[in-house]
């Protein structure tokens, strides 16, 4: 592998992430499947960084989910978007930032669609101000959270407490990277590093550390997708991308999965459960599993955030072992603690992934 | 004294017209950017079809013209004047050239094969290009893996940087099916053991000997051909390399381990030539190749009167194609200069 | 093992290294003709068991060749035997040997 090959591609998908002033819309479903990345996200960018970054509580669904799904038509879609625009715009912003790739990648593409199609731009605006009396300005700036992240991974790296290597050997830790489909496969130029070899998530992991692995199946899906996943039955067919990756990247021994996508994240960490109790089969070490991670939770560790603060306890693959290797401490005792101290229950073990 | 005709490239088709013109008289000038004449084909060891060395047929080209015609390599050219009755060419070391007629034989240059980022050249060590496998039998050695073993299994890769609008190339490039086949027979003649396989959308075996160097391919090598085009690649822990494809004619994804996967790499115009087109304000095809001023009568003819083109600056082109252009050019020149007033 | 109400897929892709290729060099060995084949479905499209059922000659050389034994096995048994495949061949293949031989591959290695 020359890495020199890879740096020479990056440098053709640099892309310009806004340096502060941010308006920032959370994703409909990360905060039940990871509760703690937002609010991190949120910590990092005003205590570590000193941003001023901003939410606006009228906001709702960019309803990506429904599109994808093929239930939301592209028309109300775009409507719903210019809404967003418009809550930008009366709060006094221009730098959009999403914590969700899918409304990344629709807000890419409804930007794009309109510098394409003026006619389009001007009908949506039409539609937006006959039914809410709203009006916008498009962002001057749009960019994943993933990217604001990325551009001040220096910084993050300097405050670092715990870096990506293995204490015990003080080997670089092996980190699959994986990105969301929408990020930058619709359109490579948007998104750091192309779509080929995105370098959004691994410029973090080389600056905090740590080593990226290059495996076969690292350009496949998750399996989430939307529409297989909203069936029971074919839920198979979600499970069955995810183990297509598993089998792929386990030669090359991970001690992590990095992920910038909501879906990524919630079906590589649950259906290493779910093979688990289904085959029997568990990857990683000793039945441990291969911790997954956000990049909130990631850049919160590297920062010294306390994994329970960080929501690593909601994992289905127990972070322990990692926390072990980065030299991290932890109160076993607080794990199942919720906000006041008083105990959330805990939940019950799995058959084969190990439970701490 | 000025040269007659000055031409600008001395590959195999300014090599050429530049014997032929002098055979009929002509004082000849060629100006070459590269250190070293002879193009491409000084850098390839044996032609298809019949797998002659390539050096017999430059050698060739080159006592025809040796002596009669001066070269000047490692020129750059930075501007083009056309005057009532010739042309002066400015180099960018202040020199400059005039002449009657003015031949642009600069030839093409080989698809960048970084650009198809998803086949991973640049980046895994045993991806490699056709070209680099002709410099490889060309010093006579043995194609090796990156860590010096011997390939037990090779994949060539058709249509690398042709036939394809991701990359801005719709065209095809003529050559490589068959250069992919005679390739395929060098390695299977250098390793027997060696497993080849050829990965093609079709095989465009157009020209003359072509089919039977395929079917040699088959009944003689053992050569396999699958049909589908190489969608990724991907490097195993060893090194080895993980390629995709469609096997269509079972209708189903293909996933094969190789030990090295070599790039047909395609023709693309040679941006230096562009500079050319602009300066004498020639026009390109969609391809970007030059256009001449009619592909039937005169394809050796453009829009400016004097300017004349041979070989590859029109379009992807075999050697032998190549060389009977360039004979056409001479004879086109030859006459256009006698009936100059 | 727990039921989730769904199940985990197999590959539908072909693992190339994972398959059984002694069929394949079985049948080459003794029908070196087989390497010819340019795969342009001559041969299928005259067929006679082919009109009527979903045998495909063409196909089941590339299963051959793929180490797909299983598929191959119920293929070959649609063949009737005729040989107007071999009739239009335009590279000469042996086609009514290829089938023999396919049958005893199948014999000795299926």
């Amino acid at each position: 592998m020359k890495v020199e090959g890879k740096r020479r591609i990056w440098k053709d998908y640099q892309k310009e992430i806004a340096d502060d002033r941010y308006f920032y819309v959370r994703s409909c479903v990360r905060q039940n499947f990871f509760p703690a990345s937002e609010k991190m996200f949120f910590r990092i960018l005003k205590e570590e960084l000193g941003k001023d970054i901003f939410e606006n509580a009228a906001h709702t669904t960019c309803s990506g989910i429904g599109y994808h799904s093929d239930v939301v038509p592209f028309e109300t879609t775009m409507t719903m978007v210019a809404r967003q625009f418009a809550l930008m715009t009366e709060s006094g912003y221009q730098n959009f930032t999403t914590s969700c790739i899918t409304s990344f990648g629709l807000y890419t593409e409804i930007l794009e669609t309109w510098h394409h199609f003026p006619e389009v731009e001007a009908r949506v605006r039409e539609n937006l101000k006959k039914a809410t009396g709203r009006e916008f300005d498009k962002p001057s700036n749009l960019s994943h959270a993933s990217d604001v992240i990325y551009k001040f991974r220096k910084e993050i790296g300097e405050k670092a407490r715990y870096r990506l290597v293995n204490k015990q050997t003080g080997q670089p830790l092996r980190c699959v990277e994986h990105i969301g489909c929408h990020y930058s496969r619709m359109f490579p130029g948007k998104g750091v590093g192309g779509a080929e070899y995105p370098y959004v998530l691994a410029g973090m992991i080389e600056e905090w550390g740590g080593e990226v692995i290059d495996y076969p199946e690292r350009r496949h899906c998750c399996g989430f997708g939307f529409r297989q996943y909203l069936i029971q039955a074919n839920r198979g067919y979600s499970l069955s991308c995810s183990k297509k990756k598993f089998d792929s990247m386990a030669p090359y021994k991970p001690d992590l999965i990095l992920t910038n996508c909501p879906g990524c994240p919630m079906f590589l960490d649950r259906w290493q459960y779910t093979l688990s109790e289904m085959e029997g089969t568990t990857y990683g070490e000793n039945g441990q599993g291969i911790p997954v991670l956000t990049y909130e939770e990631l850049a919160g560790l590297v920062l010294g955030y306390d994994p329970w603060d960080l929501g690593l306890q909601v994992h289905q693959v127990p972070a322990e072992p990692l926390l072990d290797k980065m030299g991290i401490p932890y109160d076993s005792n607080r794990k199942f603690l919720n906000r006041d101290g008083q105990s959330m229950g805990r939940p019950k073990a799995p058959s084969f992934l190990k439970f701490y | 004294m000025d040269p007659q005709v000055i031409i600008i490239g001395a590959g195999i088709a300014g090599l050429t017209a530049a014997g032929a013109l002098a055979e009929k008289g002509h004082h000849v000038l060629i100006l070459e950017k590269e250190a070293q004449p002879g193009g491409h084909v000084a850098q390839w060891d044996r032609l298809f079809p019949s797998r002659r060395p390539g050096s017999e047929v430059l050698d060739h080209i080159r006592k025809i013209m040796d002596g009669r015609v001066e070269i000047k390599p490692g020129i750059r050219i930075n501007g083009i004047i056309a005057h009532d009755q010739d042309f002066t060419v400015l180099t960018e070391e202040g020199t400059s050239y005039t002449g009657q007629a003015l031949l642009i034989a600069s030839g093409f240059r080989l698809f960048q094969a970084e650009r198809k980022e998803e086949y991973g050249y640049g980046i895994y060590d045993n991806v490699i290009t056709s070209a680099e496998v002709e410099t490889v039998f060309k010093q006579g050695k043995k194609l090796l893996t990156s860590k010096g073993t011997l390939p037990q299994r090779v994949a060539l890769i058709h249509c690398v940087g042709s036939r394809d609008e991701k990359v801005g190339n719709l065209y095809c490039s003529k050559v490589c099916c068959v250069t992919g086949v005679k390739q395929a027979i060098e390695i299977k003649e250098q390793l027997p053991q060696c497993e080849v396989f050829s990965f093609y959308m079709d095989m465009r075996m157009y020209d003359r000997h072509f089919e039977e160097l395929y079917f040699e391919a088959q009944k003689q090598w053992g050569v396999q051909f699958i049909r589908g085009r190489l969608s990724e690649c991907s490097e195993a822990p060893d090194q080895s390399l993980i390629i995709k494809t469609e096997d269509t004619l079972t209708g189903r994804p293909l996933r094969m381990i190789v030990d090295l996967v070599i790039l047909l790499v395609g023709f693309v115009p040679e941006p230096e030539t562009g500079k050319l087109v602009e300066m004498l304000g020639l026009s390109t095809g969609e391809d970007g190749f030059i256009l001449p001023s009619d592909e039937h009568y005169n394809d050796n003819l453009t829009t400016v009167p004097g300017v004349f083109l041979a070989g590859a600056v029109k379009g992807p082109a075999t050697i032998s194609n190549t060389i009977a252009d360039a004979r056409a050019a001479a004879l086109q020149i030859d006459s256009w200069l006698k009936t100059k007033p | 093992m727990k039921d989730f109400g769904f199940t985990v897929q197999l590959d539908h892709s072909i693992d190339y290294d994972a398959k059984d290729k002694r069929m394949m060099r079985y049948v080459l060995y003794h029908e070196p003709s087989l390497d010819w084949c340019i795969g342009c479905g001559s041969c299928t499209a005259t067929c006679s068991a082919g009109q009527f059922t979903l045998f495909n000659i063409r196909m089941a050389h590339t299963l051959l060749r793929r180490g797909e034994t299983e598929k191959l096995k119920q293929e070959l048994k649609k063949c009737m035997f005729c040989g107007k495949c071999q009739l239009t061949c335009p590279r000469g293949v042996n086609l009514r040997n290829v089938l023999l031989r396919i049958n005893r591959a199948i014999e000795l290695f299926g």
